[in-house]
C-alpha cells in the first residue's frame, strides 16, 4: 500500500469561500495542489516559554503547513490529559495572553505560517472580547478555534471577529447533524475542523480511529462545500494521517506531539530528534 | 421549546427564564463541545416532553413521597425564636430527605428521565459526595450502573462517603487532575460524557452546566419552594417575610426561592461561602469576588485569576467549594431580586454549634451558612414577620471537620 499524502486529489473549496480569510491562509490550500495539509498543535509555553517560536519554525521547516497555538487553560474540558499537563506546564510558567500575542509578533519576523489559536472562551473573555481580536490582528493571527463556544454561543465572539477579520474555525462531530455541518462551513473560515471520534484530544490506536472515520467522512464531504477539511483528535503517526485524511483536505497533530516531546525530555538533542518526528508524520520514514 | 415555555409561564406568570436558549437574561446558554449539542438537543427534547406528561410528574411524585419521604416537614424553632426575641424562625426539613440532604429531588428526576431516554450508564461528579451519594442511591434503587467522578482530595476529606458510594454499589473514579476538587470532577464528567455520548447519562448535581440542565435541576427541586408555600399558609396563613438558603452551584436555594421569585411581600437571601473571608483568596464567595465568565457549559459569575484562569475557591465545607455559581442565581443577582452575602467558615461553624444545642438538629455545614445569617437578620425583624430557611442537609457527613473543628486537640 502506498503512504504517500499526496494521493488523492481533493476539491479546491478555497475560492468558493465567502468569509474573509487572510491571504497566509489562502496560499496554503491554494499552493497545496492536492497534497495534505498538516496542521500541529502546540500549547504555547510548553514545554518552557522559549521554546515556542522555535518549535513553530521548526515545524514549518519539517512540513507544518498550519500552526494551531494553544493558549492554556486551567479547566480544559474538552482535552485529554495529555492537553491537560502541557496547559498546566504552560499556566505554571506563567504564560500569559500578551506572551502568546508577543510570540506570534516575534514569530512573524520571520515565518508567514499561517497560525491559528485554539483554546477556550473564558481567559478570551476575561482578556475583553474586542480588545483580543483587536491584538490578535496587530500580532497577524490567521483564526481562532474555541472549542467550548459551538456555533449557537458565537454572538459573543463573531462581530469583533469580522470587525478585527480574524474568522473562526469550528468543529463538527460524528453525532453532527447534516443541518449543523452545513451551518458550521457557513460560519467557518480558514477551514473546518472535523473531530473523527467522539471523545476528548488524545492520541488512540487505529483501529479506534478509523471506524468512526469512515463513516462519517462522506457526511462531511457533502456537507462542507465552502471550506477545507482538516481531520484531528487522535492521530499519531504517518500511517493515522495517511489513512485519516484520505478523502479530507488534511489532518491535525497535537497530543502526539506533546507527548512525544515528554519522551524526549532530558535529551540535549530533543528538539532535533522531535523535529525528525514531525518530519516523519507528514513524509513518513 | 413552546409548550416548556408554556407550562412554566402558567406556573410563573411574570418569569420567564430561561429563555427558548437556555438563558436567564445575560446568563446560561450552552457552552460545550460540538459533540455534546446534539445530546443537549435529544436531552431538551426528552425533558420538554417528560415535563408535559401527567405520568412522569406522578411517577416522580410517587418515588418522592414513598422513598425520599416527601413532603418533608417544616419545624418551627421555638427556642431559637427566642434566643433572638424578634420574629420567628422555621426550618424546611430538607434535612429529612432520605440520604440527608435535598440532593436526592434531583437525582430521582433525572434518573426517572435517563431510564425514559434508555440510556442505561449513569455518570455524576461529586465535591463533598452528597450528590454522589444521592446518584449512587438511585442507580441502587433503580438497577443501573453508576460512576462518579469525585476529586482525590475530596475523596480523602470526605471519606464516608466515598464507601458509602462504594456499598451502594457505585465505582468511584478519583481524579487527580487539576486542585483534584469538585471542578475537576466536573470537567472529568463531561469528559467522560463527551466520550460515551450516546449510551450515557450525565446527572448533574446542582443548578450549573449548560442549557436544559439549569432548568432541569431547578425544576426538581421546586418542590421545596411548593411544598414551603403550602406548609407557611397552613401554619402562618401567608408568605414568609424572608427566605434564606446557602449558594454553591445553587440548587437548594433555586429550589425554595422559584416559587416566590414573582412575590415581592417574600425578601429572599443567598448565603454564599466566604471561607476565611470574602475579601481574602481563601473564599467561595462568587458573588462578593467573582466575575462573569464560562465554566462547566454556562456563563455566570466566576472567580478567576487575573488570567481569566479559574480560582481555587475554599470553604470548611466542601460542598461550597466551587468557584461557579448556577447561570439562574447571577440574573437574580443581576436583578437584585435575590441579595446574596457571604458568611465566612468561623460564622458557618459558630451557627453549627448553636443549632445543634437550641433545636436539636445538627445541620450541614453548607446549610449553617443560611442559618448563620439569622445573627444579622433576626435583629432587624418586628415581633409578627417570620424567617423560612432551607434546612438543605444534615451535619452527620461534616462530623470529621466538625470534630477537628472543635474538640481538636481533646481526646
Amino acid at each position: 500500500m502506498a503512504m504517500s499524502l499526496d494521493s488523492t486529489p481533493t476539491k479546491t473549496h478555497v475560492l468558493k469561500q465567502t468569509t474573509k480569510i487572510s491571504a497566509r491562509m489562502k496560499q496554503v490550500f491554494e499552493r497545496s495542489a492536492g497534497k495534505k495539509i498538516m496542521n500541529l498543535f502546540i500549547t504555547a509555553g510548553f514545554p518552557a516559554p522559549e521554546d515556542t517560536v522555535d518549535l513553530i519554525l521548526g515545524y514549518e521547516k519539517n512540513g507544518a503547513d498550519i500552526i494551531e497555538l494553544g493558549m492554556p487553560f486551567s479547566d480544559p474540558l474538552a482535552d485529554g490529559p495529555t492537553i491537560q499537563y502541557s496547559s498546566e506546564v504552560a499556566i505554571r510558567a506563567g504564560i500569559t495572553m500578551d506572551h502568546i500575542f508577543d510570540m506570534v509578533i516575534e514569530l512573524r519576523k520571520t515565518s508567514s505560517i499561517p497560525v491559528v489559536l485554539m483554546g477556550y472562551v473564558n481567559p478570551v473573555m476575561h482578556y475583553g472580547i474586542d480588545r483580543f481580536f483587536s491584538r490578535g490582528a496587530e500580532a497577524g493571527i490567521d483564526g481562532l478555534i474555541l472549542p467550548d463556544v459551538p456555533v449557537e454561543e458565537s454572538g459573543l465572539i463573531q462581530e469583533a471577529s469580522e470587525k478585527h477579520g480574524i474568522p473562526l474555525i469550528y468543529l463538527v462531530a460524528p453525532n453532527s447533524s447534516d443541518e449543523r455541518m452545513k451551518l458550521v462551513d457557513e460560519r467557518s473560515g480558514g477551514f473546518v475542523y472535523c473531530v473523527s471520534v467522539t471523545g476528548v484530544t488524545g492520541a488512540r490506536t487505529g483501529d479506534e480511529v478509523d471506524e468512526s472515520v469512515k463513516r462519517f467522512i462522506e457526511r462531511v464531504n457533502k456537507n462542507i462545500t465552502k471550506n477545507p477539511v482538516l481531520i484531528g483528535f487522535g492521530i499519531s503517526s504517518h500511517e493515522d494521517a495517511v489513512r485519516i485524511s484520505e478523502r479530507a483536505d488534511g489532518f491535525v497533530v497535537g497530543s502526539a506531539l506533546i507527548n512525544n516531546i515528554r519522551k524526549l525530555e532530558g535529551h540535549s538533542d530533543w528538539k532535533k530528534q522531535h523535529f525528525q518526528f514531525v518530519k516523519t508524520l507528514k513524509y513518513g520514514n | 421549546m413552546d409548550s416548556l415555555l408554556k407550562q412554566h409561564k402558567q406556573d410563573n406568570p411574570g418569569y420567564l427564564f430561561p429563555d427558548g436558549r437556555g438563558y436567564f437574561g445575560r446568563f446560561g446558554g450552552k457552552f460545550v463541545p460540538e459533540i455534546l449539542i446534539p445530546a443537549l438537543e435529544e436531552l431538551e427534547k426528552h425533558y420538554q416532553i417528560a415535563k408535559s406528561d401527567p405520568a412522569f410528574r406522578e411517577e416522580r411524585m410517587k418515588h418522592l413521597r414513598e422513598y425520599v419521604g416527601r413532603p418533608t416537614p417544616m419545624t418551627f424553632n421555638e427556642r431559637m425564636t427566642d434566643f433572638y426575641g424578634t420574629g420567628r424562625i422555621y426550618f424546611k426539613r430538607e434535612d429529612l430527605c432520605h440520604t440527608g440532604a435535598h440532593k436526592i429531588n434531583n437525582t430521582v428526576g433525572q434518573v426517572l428521565l435517563a431510564m425514559r431516554m434508555g440510556k442505561k450508564r449513569i455518570i455524576a461528579e461529586t465535591g463533598a459526595g452528597q450528590h454522589g451519594v444521592a446518584t449512587a442511591t438511585v442507580c441502587a434503587r433503580f438497577g443501573l450502573p453508576c460512576i462518579v467522578y469525585m476529586g482525590a482530595e475530596d475523596m480523602r476529606r470526605q471519606k464516608l462517603n466515598v464507601d458509602r458510594m462504594r456499598l451502594l454499589g457505585a465505582e468511584v473514579r478519583s481524579v487527580e487532575s487539576g486542585s483534584k476538587t469538585l471542578k475537576d470532577a466536573t470537567n472529568e464528567a463531561i469528559r467522560d460524557w463527551v466520550t460515551n455520548v450516546e449510551d450515557t447519562f450525565y446527572i448533574i448535581g446542582s443548578a450549573v452546566g449548560p442549557h436544559p440542565y439549569p432548568l432541569m435541576v431547578r425544576d426538581f427541586h421546586d418542590v421545596i419552594g411548593l411544598e414551603t408555600e403550602s406548609q407557611c399558609h397552613e401554619l402562618e396563613g401567608r408568605n414568609p417575610d424572608y427566605i434564606l438558603a446557602c449558594v454553591g452551584g445553587g440548587s437548594n436555594a433555586i429550589g425554595i426561592f422559584h416559587r416566590f421569585i414573582d412575590k415581592p411581600e417574600v425578601k429572599l437571601i443567598g448565603l454564599e461561602a466566604g471561607g476565611e473571608g470574602a475579601a481574602t483568596q481563601r473564599t467561595a464567595a462568587t458573588f462578593a469576588k467573582g466575575q462573569p465568565g464560562v465554566l462547566h457549559g454556562s456563563l455566570s459569575f466566576l472567580l478567576q485569576t487575573e488570567q481569566g484562569q479559574i480560582a481555587l475557591a475554599h470553604s470548611i465545607s466542601a460542598g461550597l467549594d466551587y468557584p461557579g455559581v448556577g447561570p439562574e442565581h447571577a440574573h437574580l443577582f443581576d436583578t437584585g431580586r435575590v441579595s446574596y452575602h457571604s458568611v465566612d467558615d468561623h460564622e458557618a461553624m459558630k451557627a453549627v454549634k448553636q443549632c445543634s444545642r437550641l433545636e436539636g438538629i445538627i445541620p450541614a455545614i453548607e446549610t449553617a451558612h443560611a442559618i448563620a445569617w439569622l445573627d444579622k437578620l433576626m435583629p432587624q425583624l418586628s415581633k409578627d414577620e417570620f424567617v423560612v430557611v432551607n434546612c438543605s442537609g444534615r451535619g452527620d457527613k461534616d462530623m470529621g471537620t466538625i470534630s477537628e473543628y472543635f474538640y481538636g486537640n481533646e481526646s
